[in-house]
């Protein structure tokens, strides 16, 4: 071997080496590179997932509030149970106890718990009682767990339940506002990033992702007081003439807010049935024939017509009228009265004479105008729009039928909208249930012509009209009275609608009272006889509630002539 | 020399001190941050009973509940309008 080639070998040797360390450093660098820069975000996020836990933040949902602030609706926590049922099993005889403290039955609950046991959460009971729930505690079984979770409650009840209606188990709204403003009032639920060491506690808050934004309170225009007498007063009222339904609303004139809207049947919003007759919130959702409440609005569009004044005199005689073969009939025959008595008497014939001479276009442009046939935007759910066809449509005895309340069909709402125009200069304001809710009034009518119509309404309440039993004492009152026969499958049955409109004081009306009650079976049927004393009894109590003047004192001093011995009852205001 | 030598004594210093500081704060912000959960949870035990509460008031002063008391034990009434003076202002 010669030395050359013995000093060739290390030399290409270590040049080996060296390419070898190269490719080495070469194969580091570019996997340093790999992992630093190409793959960083994939690792990093592994790496984070491993102690990093993004956390819901729960969020309260909103009280609902009465006008003055008293709560309608509110959310505390309570515990709900949930077990593990992979963990609670493997100890059979914890389920005795457990199944004691919820008092259901040891062996439903074992079956429930086996057929579920591939899960490692079922609920078992929500919304405990604080007791059970404290009893659980106490018990500190393995795999039992509470589960902090709102529930609402509704202090009010019956009494203000289709206002507000109900949530489901999960808190989401379901009827009334609380579906209708589900979102204000819910909030969302906040996202937090933190870190939790191997037990699950956690250990730092590192960031907020994403503020939670707690549930809004709502405030209603309600008044939990009128709200309240309203409901009992209804509730008597359809007890006692036996009616199978019934609604009233009370509006504020000034502003259109709505102060109580209650309805019978009702319901126990706290523990809800599916039973759907006493859901429906009846004074906005169902619609009915009003019946002579409509000449109203006939004479309001016969004076701006400018056909009649109100002291024109109309012929009833002979108390019937034929329209197109159709007979068309008072109570009784009221012979030679103005337009004035055809509300004073509640004249059908009178209003269709007057109907018949207008152009329907006039007719209808006056119902269109005071909201008849479309909803009143007062944001509940379900709000029927009712039923007015156009005029185009109409048959000559249509248009004589529509001037007495037969062929509309209106809400109870809608009616309040409308008297509530009538009482206010015929100005137009949409019902509100919510505070600060932008309503601007709208010019609908010319005031003299509402003055004309209201000062008509007066006579109502007076000595000769049909509503006297809606009086209040020491006020004086304007109001309609309605009977009309519910429209059935064979024409209209011998089923009633009773409804009284009015409002008070009639000097400077501040408040209007709708009041219908669905048939009432007990023999009176007369909106005079059924509806008027109801209204004579819930407006008389807002009046009062209200402190609201009286504007009648020349019945003040003669009733304060009155010897005090007098037996009370004889002479009670309200009611005659 | 001497000033070299002392600027890095220097600046070993105010890297342990700062170091320190970093262990020092790092252990606060995990003491407050303890303490902001526990006042959280105050709150909202304080909320809690808020809403419990306003719900007794709220059945405490139900309407119906007044009325029946008034009614019922104390004999109340609402007067008959002939019991009724209305002074004209």
């Amino acid at each position: 071997m010669s030395k050359e080639i013995q000093n060739a070998a290390p030399i290409g040797r270590l040049y080996g080496f060296l390419l070898v360390f190269l490719l080495c450093s070469v194969a580091l660098i570019a996997r340093a590179v790999n992992l630093q820069v190409t793959e960083t975000e994939f690792l990093q996020g592994q790496g984070e997932a491993r102690f990093m836990r993004e956390l819901e933040v729960p969020t309260r949902r909103g009280n609902i509030v009465d006008r003055s602030g008293e709560p309608l609706a509110v959310s505390t926590p309570v515990d709900s149970v949930w077990v593990n049922p992979g963990e609670f099993l493997e100890a059979p005889e914890n389920i005795a106890p457990l199944a004691a403290v919820l008092k259901s039955d040891a062996e439903e609950m074992e079956r429930h718990l086996n057929q579920r046991s591939g899960k490692g959460f079922v609920w078992l009971r929500r919304r405990l009682h604080p007791d059970v729930a404290a009893a659980i505690e106490a018990l500190d079984l393995p795999g039992v767990y509470l589960q902090k979770e709102y529930r609402r409650f509704y202090p009010a009840g019956e009494v203000a339940a289709h206002i507000i209606g109900f949530t489901n188990i999960d808190d989401v709204g379901q009827e009334g506002l609380e579906l209708t403003y589900n979102d204000w009032l819910q909030g969302k639920p906040g996202l937090m990033r933190v870190i939790k060491d191997r037990l699950g506690r956690t250990v730092e808050h590192s960031e907020v992702l994403r503020e939670a934004e707690h549930g809004h309170d709502l405030n209603l225009t309600i008044d939990r007081r009128l709200q309240y007498l309203a409901y009992r007063e209804l509730k008597q009222t359809v007890l006692k003439h036996g009616a199978s339904s019934g609604s009233v609303v009370l509006l504020d004139i000034a502003t259109g807010e709505i102060l109580a809207m209650v309805n019978q049947p009702s319901y126990n919003p706290n523990q809800p049935s599916s039973d759907s007759e006493g859901l429906r919130n009846r004074a906005v959702t169902d619609v009915f024939e009003p019946g002579s409440v409509m000449k109203t609005f006939s004479i309001a569009a016969a004076l701006e017509a400018g056909i009649v004044t109100p002291t024109t005199p109309i012929d009833t005689t002979p108390g019937t009228i034929t329209v197109s073969g159709h007979t068309i009939s008072d109570h009784q025959n009221y012979g030679l009265i103005d337009v004035t008595g055809i509300i004073t008497k509640s004249s059908n014939v009178g209003a269709t004479k007057l109907a018949l001479q207008m152009e329907p276009e006039q007719l209808w442009s006056v119902y269109d105008r005071f909201g008849f046939g479309e909803v009143t935007g007062s944001g509940f759910p379900g709000e029927s729009a009712g039923v007015l066809r156009n005029y185009r449509h109409w048959r000559r005895v249509e248009q004589a039928t529509l001037s007495y309340g037969y062929g509309v069909s209106v809400t109870v709402l809608q009616l309040a909208e409308a008297f509530a125009a009538i009482a206010d200069e015929g100005r137009l304001r949409r019902p509100s249930l919510v505070q600060g809710a932008n309503n601007p009034a709208v010019s609908i009518m010319d005031p003299k012509y509402a003055h004309e119509v209201a000062a008509m309404l007066e006579t109502v309440t007076g000595e000769r009209g049909t509503g006297k039993a809606a009086r209040v004492g020491n006020y004086r009152v304007s109001g309609k009275t309605g009977t009309s026969r519910k429209a059935s499958a064979a024409g209209y049955a011998s089923r009633y609608v009773a409804t009284f409109a009015g409002f008070a004081p009639s000097t400077n009306p501040r408040l209007v009272a709708i009041v219908t009650i669905n048939d009432p079976s007990a023999g009176e049927y007369y909106g005079g006889l059924v509806a008027a004393p109801l209204f004579s009894t819930v407006m008389g109590g807002a009046l009062r509630l209200l402190n609201i003047a009286p504007d009648n004192y020349t019945q003040v001093v003669a009733q304060s002539a009155v010897p005090a011995s007098t037996p009370i009852g004889d002479i009670d205001g309200g009611a005659d | 020399m001497n000033t070299r030598l002392l600027i890095v004594v220097l600046t070993l210093a105010a890297v342990i001190i700062s170091a320190l500081g970093v262990v020092y704060t790092r252990h606060q912000s995990r003491q407050l941050d303890v303490q902001l959960g526990e006042l959280e949870n105050q709150r909202d035990d304080v909320i809690a009973e808020w809403s419990r509460l306003q719900l007794e008031q709220a059945w405490l002063g139900d309407a119906g509940n007044i009325e029946s008391a008034a009614r019922d034990h104390l004999g109340m009434g609402t007067p008959a309008n002939i019991r009724i003076l209305v002074v004209q202002p």
